[in-house]
C-alpha cells in the first residue's frame, strides 16, 4: 500500500450571490494518486462546508465535475493529483469559463442544455458513431447502440477563445450533438441549423474544444465536417434547379 | 454572462498559457491580420505621396531605405507568410481535409513561413 503524501495548497475560486470571485487557499495533505475531486472534497469536509461544487459519479460518466485545473478544462475525478501538481504544490481550481457562476464551482449549463435540444443531440447513436473505437462482435456483426460519448461536461465551451467573446455562439458541444445527430437521422434541416452566422462559421479553428474534451469527442474534427458537409450542400444546391 | 464581448475577454484571446498549439495559431492569425490591415493603411498613404508631386515621392523612397523601415518591411512580409499560411490550414481543414493533422500542418507551415522570412531578410538586409 502506498502511503506517500504530499503537502498541496488547493487555491480555490469562491463566489457567493452577486459578489465577484475571489480565491481562498486551503493547504491540506493528499494521496498523490487521488483525484483533485478528493481534494476539493477533503476540502469541503474538514475545512470549508461552505464550499459548492458539482460532482456525481466519480468515474468520468456524469461529467458533472467539469472545472478549471491550473488553467486547463478537466474532469476533476480522472485527473489525478500527482499530473497536475508537486509536493509542497499549489493547484488552482476554478469554475468553467463562459458560463454564469451559480456559486463557487458551480455554473449554470442550462442555455447550453437548452441549445443541445434544439440541435437534437441524440443520447444514445450507433457504435459506428463513437471515436473510441468500440469491437463489434464477429459472430453477429450487429449495429448495436449505446449512450454517446459527450458527457456534456462543458470542458469544450469554458476552452473556447470564441466562446469567450460570444454568448450567440452556439458553441462545440451543440455543433458536435449537431453532428452525431445528422450522422444518425441524416435530417437534412440540422444542416440549416448549424449554417448559420453562430453556428459552424463562427468557429475561429483554434481546436481547444478538442484538446480538452475528456471524452474523445473530438468536436473540432466534427464542426469541420459540419462544414465540409454545408459547403458540398452549397455547391449541389449551383448545378441542381429547385 | 461571463461570455461577453468585454475588453478584459478580448484580451483573453491573445493569453497561449496552459493552452494548445491551436491557440497559438488563432493569436498568429488575429496579430498579423490586424498588423497587415494597419500597413494597408499606411501604403495607401505612401502611394498618396505620388498626387504630391516627384519630389516628396523621392523624399519617401531615401526614407525607405533607412533601416527602421526596411525592418518594418520585413515584419509586413512575416505578417504576410504567417497570415496566409496559416489560412491555408484553416481552410483545408475548413473543407475537412487533414483535420485530424491540423497541428503538423500548422507547424509545418510555420516552418516554411520561417524560411522564408530567412530568404526575404538575407535579400534585403544580407545582400
Amino acid at each position: 500500500m502506498n502511503n506517500e503524501k504530499w503537502n498541496v495548497t488547493f487555491i480555490v475560486t469562491r463566489k457567493k450571490g452577486d459578489e465577484a470571485p475571489r480565491t481562498q487557499s486551503f493547504t491540506i495533505d493528499v494521496d498523490p494518486d487521488e483525484y483533485v475531486l478528493d481534494g476539493i472534497e477533503r476540502v469541503w469536509a474538514f475545512h470549508d462546508r461552505s464550499l459548492v461544487f458539482r460532482h456525481a459519479c466519480h468515474h468520468s460518466t456524469c461529467g458533472a465535475c467539469g472545472m478549471r485545473v491550473n488553467g486547463v478544462e478537466k474532469l476533476t475525478c480522472i485527473t489525478p493529483i500527482r499530473s497536475v501538481t508537486h509536493d509542497g504544490g499549489t493547484l488552482r481550481v476554478e469554475p468553467l469559463r463562459n458560463f454564469p457562476i451559480i456559486s463557487d464551482l458551480v455554473v449554470d449549463m442550462g442555455e447550453m442544455y437548452a441549445r443541445m435540444d434544439d440541435a437534437r443531440s441524440p443520447q444514445v447513436a450507433s457504435v459506428d458513431q463513437s471515436n473510441l473505437g468500440y469491437e463489434k462482435d464477429p459472430e453477429d456483426g450487429g449495429d448495436y447502440e449505446r449512450l454517446v460519448d459527450c458527457i456534456e461536461c462543458g470542458c469544450c465551451v469554458s476552452a473556447c477563445p470564441i466562446a469567450l467573446t460570444t454568448p450567440a455562439y452556439i458553441g462545440p458541444v451543440v455543433l458536435a450533438g449537431a453532428h452525431q445527430a445528422l450522422e444518425e437521422t441524416g435530417a437534412p434541416e440540422l444542416l440549416d441549423y448549424v449554417d448559420q452566422e453562430n453556428g459552424v462559421w463562427r468557429c475561429h479553428s483554434a481546436y481547444e474544444c478538442t484538446a480538452v474534451c475528456p471524452s474523445n469527442v473530438d468536436p473540432a474534427w466534427r464542426i469541420m465536417n459540419l462544414r465540409g458537409r454545408v459547403i458540398g450542400r452549397r455547391i449541389s444546391k449551383l448545378f441542381i434547379r429547385a | 454572462m461571463q461570455n461577453e464581448s468585454t475588453p478584459v475577454n478580448f484580451w483573453r484571446w491573445f493569453d497561449p498559457r496552459n493552452r494548445s498549439i491551436g491557440t497559438w495559431a488563432f493569436i498568429l492569425n488575429r496579430i498579423t491580420a490586424l498588423g497587415l490591415t494597419l500597413y494597408l493603411f499606411i501604403h495607401l498613404i505612401v502611394l498618396g505621396k505620388l498626387a504630391q508631386g516627384p519630389q516628396a515621392y523621392d523624399d519617401f523612397v531615401t526614407l525607405a531605405h533607412t533601416p527602421v523601415v526596411k525592418f518594418g518591411e520585413m515584419l509586413v512580409i512575416a505578417g504576410g507568410l504567417i497570415h496566409g499560411l496559416n489560412g491555408i490550414r484553416i481552410a483545408m481543414t475548413s473543407f475537412n481535409i487533414g483535420t485530424a493533422y491540423q497541428k503538423q500542418i500548422f507547424a509545418g507551415l510555420m516552418v516554411i513561413a520561417v524560411i522564408g522570412m530567412i530568404i526575404f531578410g538575407w535579400k534585403m538586409f544580407g545582400a
